[in-house]
């Protein structure tokens, strides 16, 4: 082969074609090679430091939860005609994973009370900010008005994308838990393109959904009875929302949110160290047009029989080419698989009867954990599964006790969000899998922890 | 339109677009080479009534099974009309495309740039290389 193209080494490849200056010239610094063995030992002891779900009594959420996955997922996931597709160029070939992807919409639909779904983009902060683009994409607006009862880490991709959308990030606070409504409605102005908050927020708070829909529509018409210039399409109201949290919530289509999208972890897919998961997608009929990734659809062949093709795609590379601003590729199908499992598994009465049981095990344990010594609600908003607790006590010291006890009592929040309001803010979740012994456990530990960390500080005098 | 077609009366561009010139204004869509090879049309989005068109310069796109193209100024000018059927019956593009699949109208800013443009003769031999 090097003969073919005229070379007389591999050298002299990397020679003719990479300039010397920007060559490494010498060998990486790695360590040198091991037996398999030996490499099996030493990861068999990094993956030992590793606390799991499964070893300690974890009360972690903040965008990701413990829910129970059922072993049905597992047998369908694995079935080798969804785990090893190559992407659908010609996709009306597998009508087995267009069918996947059209129940898939159906349920997304019907659990976000909106017109379309699309078959699931990669996880939740990208789905937020791909809907960002979908405003500015249908209104042409500038700014961005995000509630600070979005995650962080979602706050954060948005800014990103939003830089190179050309868009401002404007965030508004919060008051006793929740957005601030008359902030809300002061921020949103005639270029705003999109008005976007967390159903429930961040910190578990349950947010008047429909009001801040309606008060983002009527800034708008505010500003431009103002006789602001440049007043065009109103904002696009875009929800985040917790999925498991519709089970009870009004859907969003019936609050006035014009997109939603949100996380799709809880919905059968495993913790995982993270990922990959997947974010769903659903908007109004409006926005058809202007959605990311691919919608499949329903139809009938030549003959009569049911049958499904890959309806739209407006925006990914092969029908907009150079131009595409969404790429969501054929895997991702396999995480959104598992969410239409899970959602068809539980059932419409199940999915009502899993949000009545978390709702009452997070109303236990947020009364059982606040009447202890050093523990306050840190508001007086209703929850769901996930409340936010002000202690009276260093969080990462109180976490370090707990963990001894083989307790995760939740997450530190200042650590995630560095704004000093959140200062000694412990987010607890509980899900399905916690039950009322392990939040007494949890109050036990959690009690001891906070007490003992306020008798150490008083026996150091400041 | 099953058959090509290239009207005499029409001025040609070599992104495939023709006008229809009457005083300072015409009326502008895409050609029968240009449909046929983006397919069934599925999509126009209309752009607005006033948005300044720049010649060869893209104002507006059409979506086919295939791709989305961008659609092309023949000549420089502002829209006056946008043809708004074509939002519930974008196929129309195929079906007629120089007649009820027009796209758009507009004044034209200088119409001598009709003279940049081809006549039917010419485009059909462009296409034929």
């Amino acid at each position: 082969m090097l003969d073919a193209i005229g070379v007389g080494s591999l050298q002299e490849i990397f020679d003719r074609q990479i300039p010397a200056a920007v060559r490494l010239q010498r060998d990486l610094d790695l360590p040198a090679g091991l037996p398999e063995q030996d490499v099996y030992e030493h990861l068999s002891a990094l993956a030992a430091r590793n606390a799991s779900s499964e070893d300690e009594l974890s009360f972690l959420g903040a965008g990701m939860y413990d829910h129970y996955v059922p072993a049905l997922i597992d047998m369908l996931m694995e079935r080798s005609e969804f785990l090893t597709p190559y992407t659908p160029y010609q996709p009306e070939i597998s009508q087995g994973g267009l069918q996947v992807m059209f129940e898939y919409q159906t349920a997304i639909c019907e659990l976000t009370g909106l017109d379309v779904s699309n078959a699931s983009v990669y996880e939740g902060p990208s789905a937020v900010a791909a809907a960002g683009y979908l405003a500015k994409l249908h209104n042409g607006g500038s700014r961005f008005v995000v509630s600070a009862g979005m995650h962080p880490h979602t706050i954060e991709t948005l800014r990103t994308l939003a830089h190179g959308y050309g868009m401002e990030v404007v965030e508004v606070p919060l008051r006793d838990g929740v957005t601030d409504p008359d902030e809300w409605a002061r921020a949103i102005d005639e270029n705003t393109s999109a008005a976007i908050f967390a159903q429930p927020n961040f910190y578990g708070a349950v947010e008047d959904a429909a009001a801040l829909s309606a008060a983002a529509k009527a800034g708008h018409e505010t500003a431009e009875s103002d006789g602001a210039a440049g007043a065009g399409k109103p904002p696009v109201v875009i929800a985040q929302v917790d999925p498991i949290a519709l089970g009870i919530l009004a859907p969003p289509g019936d609050c006035g949110v014009d997109v939603a999208v949100g996380e799709g972890q809880p919905l059968g897919n495993r913790l995982d160290f993270g990922g990959p998961s997947f974010g769903f997608f659903a908007a109004r009929h409006e926005y058809l047009r202007r959605m990311p990734g691919r919608i499949a659809g329903e139809t009938l062949d030549v003959d009569g029989r049911r049958g499904f093709v890959l309806t739209l795609q407006t925006r990914e590379q092969h029908i907009r080419r150079e131009k595409a601003t969404s790429n969501i590729c054929t895997a991702q199908a396999l995480n959104a698989l598992a969410g239409v499992v899970y959602l068809t598994w539980l059932g419409r009465r199940g999915l009502v009867e899993l949000g009545e049981l978390l709702l009452a095990r997070t109303h236990y344990a947020r009364e059982t954990l606040t009447a202890i010594d050093g523990v306050e609600k840190l508001h007086e908003q209703p929850v769901i599964r996930e409340f936010a607790l002000r202690l009276d006590a260093d969080v990462a010291a109180v976490k370090r006790r707990c963990a001894l006890q083989g307790v995760n009592p939740g997450v530190d929040v200042h650590a995630l969000t560095g704004r000093a309001e959140d200062e000694g803010v412990l987010l607890v979740a509980i899900t399905e899998r916690r039950t009322r012994a392990h939040i007494d456990k949890l109050a036990s530990v959690l009690g001891a922890a906070v007490a003992a960390e306020r008798a150490a500080r008083e026996a150091v005098p400041a | 339109m099953a058959q090509a077609s290239y009207p005499d009366d029409l001025l040609y561009h070599a992104e495939h677009d023709w006008a229809r010139i009457e005083d300072d204004h015409a009326t502008l869509g895409i050609t029968w080479y240009a449909q046929d090879a983006l397919g069934e049309v599925v999509f126009f989005d209309p752009p607005t009534v006033g948005t300044i068109l720049t010649k060869d310069a893209s104002y507006t796109e059409v979506e086919s099974v295939k791709a989305v193209s961008d659609v092309v100024a023949p000549l420089s000018g502002e829209i006056v009309e946008v043809n708004d059927a074509l939002g519930e019956n974008p196929a129309t593009i195929n079906e007629d495309p120089y007649g009820d699949g027009w796209l758009v109208k507009v004044r034209l800013s200088d119409p001598s740039e009709r003279d940049a443009l081809m006549d039917a003769a010419t485009y059909k031999a462009t296409l034929a290389g």
